[in-house]
């Protein structure tokens, strides 16, 4: 029988994130995990460190945990990159949005300044010509996110954390969590398992969100920001059975990244060719010399993703000693760290930075 | 005797016998071919177009596997040197 002051179920980077803020508050820790560390919607993410500017409650959340990933900006292992972000705009009317956009983002405390095409041109040669110009966000970044979910695990391990990896935690019990080997641990519960919360919590409601990757070979200087196209949002956020938009990442190596696509009601991890095909014809209708570079790997994941589209983070009412953080579709990368501290400061009754009351589990309990 | 080419590695003129791929150009120039992401210098292992570790670029394309490709007269070869 181990005690803990916290048991983190998922090691993810939400997990791992707030796995490593326990151990750093000095709680005893234990993490359980079944498969690889980051594995999960982690390993199918892009790692894009992005300010949203459509739901306030997740600007909030993404600012103030854009902050805190200054702190590994120099970590090797993270392969931090300030690449900044171009946000396209291909017709008037998302070129007219602009100015609406950098309000927004500014009043949040983000940098953004919008671009004629004659800049954009000269940022990017590569575009496709006939864009009206976009919106520049400088400061914004990307990294490589299983790396630093092993990172953070490592950093919780060196606080004292006990990590159980290999194990699957196969229910929560009344004093805390049992264990695939008929063990129990006991002590506070936090479920940060993503996609897989409906098998512990299954109050929550839960949908998983299949995409789609492709990883070219090494271009280097090809494409030299992190470019979506404006209308990415609709995407991101419409419930629409599948859509797709233009996302592609140069990453330190000069190898390009290229999504994104989404789909509700696709259990299976293999490669669908006509969404992926779906998915390279917008991107080359952007970026036309994508068509004549040669793709390494193809590959899939799933976005956990909540009714209203806001991760759960909080307390879960109808159970006692029970957290979840868990349900950031696609902005996990960009919104853990400020998640973590933001749970951590709520279970040590510290008031959080950021308003929690839009992420608190109670909305969806069914 | 075969009949020689000539071709270019890295802007210096090579010649090999008609038949040559240009993996034994690039190697009769003393190039590297390729670097991995941490630097190290790589060349070909297998030469059969599995191993991947002999891909420069040539005529202007990219990450070509030299040792399936032939050499042909006036050929620019570029390699990560």
């Amino acid at each position: 029988m181990a005690a803990y002051d916290l048991i983190v179920i998922g090691a993810g980077i939400v997990g791992t994130a707030c796995a490593e803020r326990a151990a750093a508050e000095g709680l005893r820790v234990a993490v359980v995990e079944p498969g690889p560390v980051g594995g999960g919607a982690t390993a199918a993410a892009m790692g894009h460190l992005v300010a949203m500017d459509d739901d306030p409650a997740e600007l909030a959340l993404s600012r103030y945990s854009l902050q805190l990933w200054q702190r590994y900006a120099g970590l090797a292992d993270a392969e931090f990159s300030r690449c900044g972000t171009l946000w396209v705009a291909r017709t008037a009317r998302e070129y007219d949005g602009i100015a609406a956009k950098i309000a927004r983002l500014a009043a949040a405390g983000v940098q953004a300044r919008q671009i004629d095409a004659e800049e954009l041109y000269r940022l990017e040669p590569a575009l496709a010509p006939g864009l009206r110009g976009g919106m520049l966000v400088a400061d914004e970044a990307v990294v490589y996110p299983p790396r630093v979910a092993l990172h953070l695990l490592e950093r919780a391990r060196a606080g004292g954390a006990d990590c159980r990896l290999g194990r699957r935690a196969s229910a929560l019990s009344a004093r805390g969590v049992r264990l695939d080997d008929g063990s129990e641990l006991t002590g506070p519960v936090l479920v940060a398992t993503g996609c897989a919360l409906p098998e512990l919590l299954p109050q929550l409601p839960m949908r998983a969100r299949k995409g789609h990757l492709v990883i070219t070979e090494r271009y280097p200087g090809r494409v030299r920001h992190q470019l979506l196209e404006l209308g990415y949002a609709d995407s991101a956020h419409g419930d629409a059975d599948s859509s797709v938009a233009f996302n592609v990442q140069p990453r330190p190596t000069g190898q390009l990244l290229i999504g994104s696509s989404r789909e509700f009601g696709v259990e299976g991890r293999e490669v669908s060719w006509p969404m992926l095909q779906r998915m390279l014809e917008r991107a080359f209708e952007y970026l036309p010399m994508l068509r004549e570079l040669q793709a390494l790997r193809v590959w899939t994941g799933f976005r956990p993703t909540t009714p209203d589209g806001r991760p759960y983070i909080g307390a879960v009412a109808d159970r006692a000693h029970t957290w979840v953080a868990a349900g950031h579709e696609g902005l996990g990368v960009t919104t853990a760290l400020g998640t973590a501290q933001l749970l951590i400061d709520q279970m040590l009754g510290r008031a959080p930075q950021v308003d929690m009351a839009p992420f608190s589990p109670a909305r969806s309990l069914r | 005797m075969s009949a020689k080419l000539w071709l270019w590695v890295n802007q210096v003129a090579v010649d090999v016998p008609a038949g040559a791929n240009v993996a034994a150009a690039v190697a009769r120039a003393g190039a590297h071919f390729r670097r991995s992401c941490g630097g190290e210098p790589r060349a070909p292992l297998c030469g059969m177009g599995v191993c991947f570790e002999c891909r420069v670029e040539i005529d202007g394309v990219a990450h070509r596997r030299a040792c399936l490709v032939p050499a042909r007269e006036g050929m620019r070869v570029r390699c990560d040197d």
